[in-house]
């Protein structure tokens, strides 16, 4: 542990894992970029087989321009990158997943204020809020498949593993596993929410793609905890 | 009564639609000349989707003081508009209608035309859920 020798080796580690500033919230926001951006088809065929065909593209879109967002006026704390990207999102996004994301991120950088870093139990509550913010909106409920049913699964498996002790790099990895599980779990259900609802029982035998995202963004988040507290402790 | 007509907002998935639907409920409105019909349809560069830019924009060029009723087509235009009002992104006298995107535009640039206020605009709005064609 002698992160101070290395400068450029971001924050240090602390007892419970990486720092949560926000820097830590842009690495995310950039490696999500990078992992939609590179699902974008995947995401897109999803959508094809129930829903518009607009899912990757769209997501794509909004994250390009929240990530140009954050690049041109960067906030200083993890709370205000996460409202800004939420933002970003329900303006150029240009389908549900828009105001569905947006509001979640919007409503977890609120519930974050203005800390310059953010305990790993706040972001896990922050997360919690913001994917009630996105069943409020969506009026969405567990196994209607839509990405709700990735999202609880993640920010239960978070906040159990925290309670039970875990660092942050452990937890956000259960909280992955959760969200990919969730995602898969989709796929026997028929939709009761979205476009996809009017399909009916054609729906039942597809992944879901906002479960879908939901598990990228979720893998983006752990991802970046991984390799923050692996340059740490180089 | 104010003097002041109460706007309305047409959010469609398609400009053309949300333009139709606008020129339609004026065209069968007789007084609708008068009431401040915008279309936010479709995305900025022409494709499918919401725009909340579109919308915003629309929302305050309908405003002329008596508030904004917003009627939406279905899905993210829904989703959309409710986002940016929980953010007060939106002027607080933009009101989200329950209603069928048609004949609710129709009931709506009618009551509006006819001098009513925002609450009785949103009512018949939404009552024409109500009607029934069998």
């Amino acid at each position: 542990m002698n992160a101070s020798a290395t400068p450029d080796a971001g924050p240090p580690a602390g007892p419970s894992g990486p720092v949560i500033d926000a820097a830590f919230v842009r690495r995310w926001l950039s490696a999500a970029t990078n992992a939609v951006d590179r699902e974008a088809d995947r995401l897109t065929e999803l959508d094809s087989a129930i829903g518009d065909a607009d899912h990757g593209a769209n997501l794509r879109r909004g994250f390009t321009a929240a990530s140009a967002a954050v690049d041109k006026a960067p906030p200083d704390t993890p709370g205000g990158v996460l409202f800004l990207v939420g933002r970003q999102l329900i303006s150029t996004v240009g389908g549900a997943s828009g105001p569905l994301y947006g509001t979640l991120l919007r409503t977890a950088g609120k519930e974050l204020g203005d800390g310059a870093t953010a305990a790993p139990q706040e972001l896990s509550a922050a997360l919690r809020a913001g994917v009630e913010g996105v069943g409020r909106l969506g009026g969405a409920a567990p196994g209607d498949k839509t990405m709700l049913d990735a999202l609880i699964p993640a920010v239960d498996a978070l906040a159990s593993a925290l309670e039970s002790g875990a660092g942050l790099v452990p937890a956000l990895a259960a909280a992955r596993i959760a969200a990919n599980e969730g995602a898969q779990a989709t796929v026997p259900l028929q939709a009761r929410k979205g476009r996809a609802s009017y399909l009916g029982p054609r729906s039942v035998g597809h992944q879901d793609p906002g479960a879908t995202s939901a598990a990228l963004l979720v893998s983006a988040l752990c991802q970046v905890a991984e390799a923050t507290d692996e340059e740490s402790a180089a | 009564m104010s003097g002041q007509t109460v706007g309305v907002v047409l959010v469609s998935h398609s400009a053309a639609v949300a333009a139709s639907v606008a020129e339609l409920a004026v065209g069968l409105s007789g007084g609708g000349a008068a009431v401040a019909v915008r279309p936010a349809g479709g995305m900025p560069d022409g494709g499918l989707g919401t725009s909340a830019e579109l919308i915003a924009a629309a929302v305050r060029s309908a405003e002329s003081g008596a508030g904004v009723a917003v009627l939406v087509d279905l899905g993210s235009a829904v989703l959309t508009v409710k986002a940016l009002l929980e953010d007060g992104e939106l002027p607080d006298s933009a009101r989200l209608v329950d209603a069928p995107f048609v004949e609710g535009a129709v009931a709506a640039v009618v009551t509006a035309g006819a001098g009513a206020d925002l609450a009785a605009v949103v009512a018949a709005a939404e009552e024409a859920y109500t009607y029934r064609k069998v």
